[in-house]
């Protein structure tokens, strides 16, 4: 048994098959960064901290002696409670199809809308520099005509050449956002979703967590998200009515080439 | 010459079986010297006899884990405990008790031992 303690949840195999499927699948929709940036490991729970291989001085120990402390990333973890009926975990024993998931939906979702989050925002009191703040470049104006759309993601494209970034080149959007390019077509009937697709090379993703647009290259190495444990469903506590689990996950992530990203919009 | 290496009759075992005993049975013979050598190490006290032993240990390191590797691709649900086990830092026992749920949880990747969903890198999906 490890950390997760699940063989001790009062949960059949069936109904363990039953939650982490049902996890999987509400969380594989909104896991944004995922699709767009870097992913190493997992390396286990154990694993607690990212190597950036750099040092500091901190000043002589003694007499001719110097020292230098190796510079590291710490690992955050993200943990998302839930709770399951256990009148429900029974239903579903008995081969019921419609077992009430509903708190496991929502943190799923809530899980998936903070690791987006801190990957293209950050969070600063836990040492994560996300991809809008770390940007050295402006935010490209987007103005409220949906026409101006594809302009901006061109204008962003052309900056990212500019640099030197190549291609292709994702796009990463708010609710909001995706919302309005999926219902625009631009003069003549032709899908927004579509020019943009042919402008970036790359994909655009539903990005619940993130605001307003977020362009950046896709030819690798320039943001890393380093998995500690990956997305895990752990046991909590039960009563005589319901069993206590989270969805749990350890990473760091880092811009190691800044200016490969630049926001649209409100980001 | 001794075929005790069999626990069954050896015509009843195919080929493969039979391998796999011969195997085993160097396993054993490997540990079995490398203890032989450790006890005369323990008392000898003349510094070339010592030397002499300790070279010849240091050879029975390597077959019996040349033994044990091969087993050990030979029988992955093995090798996977066994993986969760060896060359980690930590309690022995914890790592056995995770190792051996993670077995039969069957959840387990080669890189993460903590039961995760699998997820991982969406590029490209």
């Amino acid at each position: 048994m490890n950390h997760l303690l699940r063989s001790h949840a009062p949960i059949s195999d069936e109904g363990w098959a039953l939650i982490d499927e049902e996890a999987r699948q509400r969380l594989t929709p909104g896991l944004a960064a995922r699709r767009l940036v870097d992913f190493g490991g997992p390396h286990g729970w154990t694993h607690s901290a990212t190597s950036l291989g750099r040092v500091e001085a901190v000043g002589p120990v003694a007499e001719g002696v110097d020292v230098r402390r190796r510079r590291v990333l710490p690992l955050v973890e993200l943990r998302a409670p839930f709770a399951i009926s256990r009148d429900e975990l029974r239903d579903g024993d008995r081969g019921a199809a419609d077992v009430d998931l509903d708190d496991l939906d929502r943190a799923a979702q809530r899980l998936a809308e903070a690791e987006n989050a801190a990957v293209f925002h950050g969070a600063p009191e836990d040492g994560i520099t996300g991809i809008v703040p770390a940007s050295p470049h402006p935010a490209i104006e987007l103005g409220a005509d949906p026409a101006t759309y594809a302009a901006a993601v061109a204008h962003a494209v052309d900056l990212l050449k500019r640099n030197g970034l190549e291609g292709p080149y994702g796009l990463a959007l708010s609710r909001e956002e995706w919302t309005r390019v999926v219902e625009t077509s631009e003069h003549g009937g032709y899908p927004l979703f579509e020019h943009l697709a042919l402008i970036l090379g790359g994909p655009i993703v539903w990005a619940p967590g993130v605001r307003g647009a977020v362009a950046l290259s896709l030819r690798g190495g320039d943001f890393l998200f380093d998995a500690g444990q990956d997305i895990a469903i752990g046991y909590e506590g039960h009563d005589a009515d319901a069993v206590a689990l989270y969805l749990e996950e350890s990473f760091s992530f880092r811009s190691v080439t800044p200016e490969a990203a630049v926001a649209i919009g409100s980001a | 010459m001794g075929f005790d290496q069999y626990h069954e009759p050896p015509e009843e075992l195919g080929p493969e079986a039979r391998t796999i005993a011969r195997v085993f049975a160097s396993l054993t013979e490997e540990a079995e010297a490398i203890n032989w050598y450790e006890q005369r190490l323990a008392i000898e006290q003349d510094a070339e006899a010592r030397d002499v032993i300790a070279d010849a240990r240091h050879e029975e390191y390597k077959h019996f884990a040349m033994d044990l590797e091969l087993l050990l691709r030979r029988r992955p649900e093995w090798r996977a405990i066994a993986e969760g086990i060896l060359f980690r830092a930590g309690s022995i026992t914890a790592n056995a008790d995770a190792a051996e749920a993670e077995s039969e949880d069957g959840a387990a990747q080669p890189d993460d031992p903590g039961g995760s969903l699998g997820i991982g890198s969406l590029r490209g999906s």
